[in-house]
């Protein structure tokens, strides 16, 4: 493999992500259509799978808010290419944006210019994680203004507890109402310091929606909140209905002994996602 | 399925209700926050469009060049209530019936909808691609290089766009209120058996 194929991989990934919703997300949506008994949360329905469709047949981005080029990546110690990764990865979003194309996303926030190739300062934003192994696993998610700009953190007093952290939660998700286009998946980190759970909250949402945390209290606290969420009544983009919420992802670290955060960051229906498994012989497999 | 063409009949309009999804097919023009701003600024005479006769779309497309011609990528709601402070006197002067976004508006709005016989409706969020599918020509563009790609006036004309869901009305109905006040009940019952 070389650099240029890696980056080619890097902007087809991102092509399949801005096009197209994960498959668990368009199922789910289905679900929802289903459930529905009012008009105007069936229109509302009808409106985002019948986009969903047009976006993967015409390979177009299903939403004008392309976002946030952002990327959670667990590098292997020994990944040959580990030098070339981040470089690699600002050139796949600078091509991406001209041949997909992708709106231009970042603006400097004291002259207010965009740079105009979604690239800039810190941007795209990229996670690490350095694992073992020889292998690389680059998860694309995109993320919009719309959604990220309902994100929440609170630090909560610890004696609030439990019953605090789903107070927080539906508060918020009945604050935000259609603002994060609904139905929401609604991304939560608990403990960590302030920027760990936020971290945390975005992470979460890689988890494909329906998937359970695989620690039972976790898994048994999102279902709960999963639950009581789609009793607030939001609805489809906020018109009211039975979908409100199409999953809750919990994420957590431990917690210094006078600070809960908690965080609730939410992404819209739109949840564009690719992930890609670059293995050690410089093969790329579009994982999902 | 219920087709409007423009120029709009705006008896129709105000008939429509809480409820009611409708199509368009004709012209609907952009207009976010500054675009509210730069027409409400200027006089009568400078302003480049009739903004009475077409819908008016809460959005700032994805948009480029192809060969010369504008080419619309993406194109779905941006959320209304930023435009809250300039709306109501928007529909005052230039008497625009459909406003069309995402999110809902407020009360100064709702007052100016029941005042001049007009309706806010609901496109659905992120439905950009949709939207760009019913585009069939990009007719004009005003103050582009003013304002930008996003916030310039864009003059689409569409082919059946929709739907739009009517949420608001002239009769003074918010279905973003009923359902906040729902949303408020709901909330206190389920906290209170957590």
């Amino acid at each position: 493999m070389n650099k240029g194929e890696l980056e080619e991989n890097l902007v087809e990934g991102i092509r399949k992500a801005v096009t197209s919703v994960t498959e668990e997300t368009e199922d789910a949506l289905r679900e929802a259509k289903d459930r529905e008994e009012k008009e105007g949360a069936q229109v509302q329905l009808d409106a985002i799978l019948e986009n969903i469709d047009v976006g993967k047949s015409e390979k177009r981005p299903i939403c004008q808010d392309t976002g946030t080029q952002t990327f959670f990546i667990e590098v292997g110690e020994d990944f040959k290419w580990i030098g070339q990764l981040k470089r690699t990865v600002d050139e796949s979003v600078k091509r991406a944006t001209e041949t997909i194309p992708l709106r231009p996303n970042a603006i400097d926030p004291i002259s207010d210019e965009n740079s105009g190739d979604n690239t800039g300062r810190f941007i795209p934003s990229i996670h690490w994680d350095i694992v073992k192994g020889d292998e690389a696993i680059i998860n694309i998610i995109p993320k919009g203004g719309g959604s990220e700009n309902m994100s929440r953190l609170e630090m909560m007093t610890p004696g609030r507890g439990l019953k605090g952290v789903k107070e927080i939660v539906l508060d918020q998700i009945a604050e935000m109402a259609g603002k994060p286009c609904p139905p929401t998946i609604v991304g939560i980190g608990l403990g960590g310091g302030a920027d760990l759970a936020m971290e945390l909250a975005k992470k979460a949402l890689l988890r494909p929606v329906g998937e359970r945390h695989a620690e039972g209290r976790i898994a048994e606290l999102e279902e709960e909140l999963l639950e009581k969420a789609n009793e607030l009544g939001v609805g489809p983009m906020g018109v009211g209905g039975k979908t409100t919420v199409l999953d809750v992802k919990i994420e957590y670290a431990h917690r210094h002994p006078a600070s809960y955060p908690v965080a609730v960051l939410p992404q819209c229906w739109a949840n564009r996602q690719a992930k890609l498994k670059v293995s050690s012989n410089g093969e790329v497999e579009v994982v999902r | 399925m219920n087709i409007f063409e423009t120029p709009l009949n705006h008896e129709k309009i105000k008939e429509l209700r809480v409820g009611d999804a409708f199509y368009i097919t004709g012209t609907i023009f952009t207009a976010r926050d500054a675009a509210h701003e730069k027409l409400l600024d200027i006089d009568d005479e400078e302003v480049p469009f009739d903004p009475s006769k077409y819908a008016m779309f809460h959005c700032g497309p994805a948009i480029h060049k192809e060969e010369g011609k504008w080419k619309v990528v993406s194109a779905g709601p941006t959320t209304s209530i930023r435009m809250e402070i300039f709306e109501d006197d928007f529909i005052e002067r230039f008497g625009t019936k459909v406003i069309i976004g995402k999110g809902g508006m407020g009360e100064r709005t709702l007052k100016a909808l029941k005042k001049h016989g007009a309706v806010y409706c609901q496109y659905t969020g992120g439905a950009g691609a949709l939207m760009a599918n019913a585009i069939r020509e990009v007719e004009d563009v005003y103050f582009l290089e003013e304002l930008g790609i996003p916030e310039a006036f864009w003059m689409f004309r569409v082919e059946e766009a929709g739907p739009f869901l009517v949420t608001m009305d002239s009769a003074g109905n918010s279905i973003h209120d009923d359902v906040a006040e729902d949303v408020d009940k709901n909330l206190e019952r389920v906290k209170s058996h957590l």
